[in-house]
């Protein structure tokens, strides 16, 4: 030991000059730009999904209602509270948010005397409600996925000559992958008519545990072959991943649970109905609603016969919608199910001509009436009476009975921009190509583009299929040449479709005139119900509304031993008929059991 | 200039076998309560000596005081929920506990993390060694009762505290590296206020040599102190600083380099007399080595590019069946996560290789008979230890 040794630690006493280093104020010190500090809520963005709540380790997340938030579509109304005596601001909440409305701020000293101060609803009223800094998520959404696996489809080239379905469905990595970027938030299920549970099936898929997803298919859709094809799939619109990427392919993993179990299969994974219970339904119809009636009524061991015009089951599901988008052998098998529960379907039987309605009532405890939009809406502009203009749910109808009289001009026009319009310019592009190799087709709409009602990606596909699309057009008139043939159709360019009032008025721009060729004009602007059936007696004594049948909402008629379901009643797609099926069946049980229904 | 030897003849002798035969009856023990709450512990862990006038005869290590259960908690969490905890395990140097646990996940579930993810993970497994010894020194200096390097080092350490506010968003537990990579890049400026704060720490350090290092009092009460024989290295799983302290060159970023430690320029640095001074000079020498590392980290890294891997859906993340170990050098040597996976959601196992388990519980156990009753402090801060670590 030397003497420096014991002298040199004194040397740092220079320190002794050195300001303080100590922050006098804490309260004022700002913290850092991203500093995970208490947390904010925008709750007009916010879509109360819980996936903050559903990823919290400590338990610190509830979800709890939060006045002035509503439940409505795609928003269920509920908000995140926070415990800030459970919270350890990990942020794995903000980072998992699927709009983005939860962040932090960089505000960390809260002083209260109440200590349930501390549980709080962010995006309320706190202090720091406003302040911009504090934690961003930098690499966006990346705790789920934000991209759809895509549809395998056949290429234009490859389906325009042809019926064969376009889409070829997921494969299993494909399936599994889509599954996975579900958060299981049930917003779809809301969403859904038939409120099937969606999250569920979709972890069955994850789990490949096809027999579980198809039970619970079964649970609320016998028709989940068809709708895991053509379903309108609203409940993708409400799906929180829509908000940052792609809404999960709920339809397709719908389809992909159907295609992976077999028909025999099925059956036996949904077992037996219960034993009978003497009781029988007659249906009218063996569409969606009817069928989905039927099943559910033959379920709860009630004899169900459905009574059928047309050649075969199905009704729109087959005759409306194109193979191309639905292959007949899928609806055959969803109605080979049905059929499977003893239903009884008795097709080419026209209810008012083979069968009356008076003797439906006799011979059964209830009848349910699900007869659809049979009848096409004209246009009724100049032109459009006489031979060369067709409906278009007339002209769907004989293609698929395979008429050969069906007229297939080299040029043809349809009037409309919903799915049936576009179903019919497709299939008739189809025949067009196969008799003359070329597609030859002018669909024109009212609305512009971005408002089409059909599925968006009908236009795509219409596109590819060499459809030409013009939107904006209002028909004016169908052109004849003196002998009466039908030339095309003139057209003004639409400038608004609706008044001040929001009533349907259609105004034009006349100067901006187009005359379409085409030997063929179809009307697709929609459908109305041929109620003929009933008799005039019947129709007589039934209250209407509005050129319907009035229902209540459990699809009572004003008669107590008749029902009325489907697109005849509500609409306006196959997932609602579903529904409406569901509650018609529902409701005749329950008349039935409680010996309402009177004869 | 001293020496002072005690007059040990009234003190007892072992018996044959070489052990104690100590009772207390006889009025010449003392039983001493070192702790819980004691300044020679980052943390809560308390040793019961057997004290014989000043001599401790014998030292039982205690801990408990700490227990959360954490690797059992992780068995009850998701994947994804299982991040947030295991900073928790280590309080000092917490980013260990996210590394290894990040980079057991990405193994088993086949995850690849961006190039740039890796020279932030270093960045931040450096920064937090270098908090780390600043609470060393400023503890070896607290328990000979030299405060003022407690003060400075928790200034200085403050400082760095800034720095991973700024690039993390928190100062003590960061939660910044997620499995697949890191939450975010470097925010515009940080190597900038990276360097003033490495510079105003050479200051300190450079005082704190002198004070403290250069010091006759420390270095006459740490010499030939608390010596480790480096044939206990092996039975004793003596790892990082302890060992290094004791002429064994073992460090895991030179032996089995991770991340991008096999681009960085950088010696081990080792001692050979393997006591309390040796310890803390060879720690003094790795702070060195992390700023040095620091600097060429933020010179060599990339500028740009991503940070994060594409993850799954977290939310319901199931990852094959496997297990792996992960293991990285921290301040205190080898720190290492064992993960078992049996293809559900949840991690069937995860086991915490703390350093200070081994030190701390059975090797201090070893070593304190024979000390003077206040050189046990220095003695328990010299094996660098952080009692949460060992109670996981």
């Amino acid at each position: 030991m030397s003497l420096r040794e014991v002298l040199t630690p004194f040397s740092v006493w220079k320190r002794v000059l050195d300001a303080p280093v100590s922050i006098a104020d804490p309260f004022s010190r700002e913290a850092s730009e991203h500093y995970r500090g208490f947390h904010k809520n925008d709750m007009e963005t916010c879509i109360g999904c819980g996936t903050c709540e559903a990823i919290c380790q400590n338990g610190a997340i509830d979800m709890v209602p939060v006045e002035g938030q509503n439940t409505e579509k795609g928003d269920s109304g509920l908000r995140p509270m926070i415990d800030y005596g459970r919270c350890c601001w990990c942020a794995l909440c903000v980072d998992i948010c699927m709009t983005g409305s939860l962040t932090m701020s960089n505000e960390y000293t809260w002083v209260d005397s109440d200590p349930d101060a501390f549980r709080f609803i962010p995006g309320l009223n706190e202090p720091w409600k406003d302040k911009q800094a504090g934690y961003k998520r930098e690499n966006g959404r990346v705790l789920s996925g934000t991209t759809r696996s895509p549809m395998g489809e056949l290429h234009a080239n490859e389906r325009i000559d042809n019926f064969n379905e376009i889409c070829v469905g997921y494969t299993r990595e494909e399936a599994i992958l889509e599954a996975d970027r579900c958060v299981e938030c049930g917003l779809c299920v809301a969403t859904c008519p038939a409120h099937m549970s969606i999250p569920d099936y979709i972890a069955a898929v994850r789990d490949q545990d096809y027999d579980r997803g198809l039970q619970l298919l079964y649970e609320t859709n016998p028709f989940s072959e068809v709708c895991g094809r053509i379903c309108t799939h609203k409940c993708e619109t409400s799906c929180a991943a829509v908000h940052e990427g792609d809404a999960i392919a709920i339809r397709w993993l719908k389809r992909h649970i159907v295609d992976n179990v077999p028909l025999e299969r099925r059956v036996e994974l949904i077992g037996a109905p219960k034993p009978a219970t003497g009781k029988s339904v007659a249906i009218i119809g063996a569409g969606p609603g009817g069928l989905t009636a039927a099943y559910d009524l033959a379920r709860e061991g009630v004899k169900v016969t459905v009574y059928e015009a047309l050649p075969k089951p199905g009704g729109m599901m087959r005759y409306g919608i194109p193979e191309y988008r639905l292959p007949y052998d899928a609806l055959d098998r969803d109605i080979a199910v049905i059929e499977a529960m003893g239903v009884t379907i008795k097709c080419a039987t026209v209810v008012g001509v083979d069968v009356q309605m008076e003797d439906l009532r006799q011979s059964h405890d209830a009848v349910i009436l699900a007869i659809g939009l049979q009848m096409g809406r004209g246009t009724r502009i100049p032109g459009s009476e006489g031979a060369g203009v067709e409906r278009a749910v007339d002209l769907l109808r004989r293609i698929t009975a395979g008429d050969p009289t069906v007229p297939v001009p080299e040029t043809a026009v349809v009037i409309g921009g919903g799915n049936v319009a576009f179903d019919i310019a497709r299939s008739m592009a189809r025949l067009q190509k196969i008799k003359y190799g070329r597609v030859g087709l002018t669909l024109t709409a009212l609305e512009d583009r971005a408002h089409f009602l059909a599925d968006k990606e009908e236009l795509v596909e219409g596109d590819e299929e060499g459809v030409l699309i013009l939107d904006s057009r209002g028909p004016q008139e169908v052109m004849r040449d003196p002998s009466g043939q039908v030339t095309g159709l003139r057209t003004w360019a639409v400038t608004s479709i609706f008044d001040a009032e929001g009533r349907f008025a259609p105004a034009y721009d006349e100067s901006d005139e187009q005359i379409h060729q085409g030997a063929l004009v179809i009307e697709a602007i929609g459908q109305m119900a041929d109620t003929s059936l009933l008799g005039d007696a019947l129709t007589e004594k039934l209250e209407w509304n509005r050129g319907r049948i009035k229902i209540d909402s459990e699809m009572r008629t004003s008669e107590p031993w008749l029902f009325a379901a489907g697109d005849a009643v509500k609409g306006p797609d196959v997932i609602n008929a579903v529904a409406d099926g569901h509650r018609a069946a529902r409701t005749v049980m329950e008349a039935i059991a409680q010996g309402e229904v009177v004869q | 200039m001293f020496s002072f030897q005690p007059d040990r003849s009234e003190y007892p002798q072992p018996g044959l076998d070489g052990k104690l035969e100590i009772d207390l009856e006889t009025g010449k023990y003392l039983k001493l309560w070192h702790g819980p709450n004691h300044p020679g512990i980052t943390g809560n862990m308390s040793v019961e000596l057997t004290v014989c006038g000043d001599e401790v005869v014998e030292g039982k290590t205690h801990v408990g005081y700490l227990h959360r259960g954490f690797e059992k908690l992780m068995e009850r969490r998701t994947f994804i929920q299982v991040f947030p905890i295991v900073c928790r395990v280590c309080v000092p140097e917490p980013d260990f506990n996210e590394y290894c646990y990040a980079a057991a996940v990405e193994e088993l579930a086949g995850i690849e993390v961006p190039e740039l993810a890796t020279w932030m993970r270093t960045l931040i497994l450096e920064m937090g060694r270098f908090n780390s010894y600043m609470m060393f020194l400023g503890g070896i200096g607290g328990a000979l009762g030299l405060g003022i390097t407690g003060q400075w080092m928790t200034y200085v350490r403050d400082l760095m505290l800034d720095r991973f506010e700024e690039l993390t968003g928190a100062r003590i537990y960061h939660m910044f590296i997620l499995p697949g990579g890191v939450r975010g890049h470097l925010p515009e400026g940080f190597a900038a206020r990276m360097e003033e704060v490495l510079q105003t720490a050479e200051t300190y350090l450079a005082d704190v040599d002198k004070v403290m290092f250069a010091n006759s009092v420390f270095q006459l009460r740490t010499k030939g102190i608390g010596v480790i024989e480096p044939a206990l290295f092996e039975p004793y799983g003596v790892t990082g600083p302890n060992a290094r302290a004791g002429g064994v060159a073992k460090d895991v970023r030179k032996d089995s380099p991770y991340l991008v430690y096999d681009q960085l320029d950088f010696e081990v640095a080792t001692g050979m007399d393997s006591d309390i001074f040796t310890r803390a000079k060879v720690r003094r020498a790795d702070i060195q080595t992390s700023i040095d590392l620091i600097r060429q980290i933020l010179k060599k890294m990339p500028k740009d590019g991503p940070v994060m891997a594409k993850l799954p859906n977290v939310l319901h993340w199931k990852i094959p069946r496997g297990e792996t170990y992960i293991k990285g050098e921290c301040s205190r040597g080898e720190y290492g996560y064992y993960l078992v996976t049996d293809g559900s959601g949840y991690p069937r196992r995860i086991n915490v290789r703390g350093p200070s388990y081994t030190h701390a519980m059975a090797l201090l156990e070893h070593l304190i008979p024979g000390t003077n009753i206040s050189d046990v402090a220095a003695l328990m801060v010299s094996l660098h230890t952080y009692p949460p670590e060992i109670e996981r």
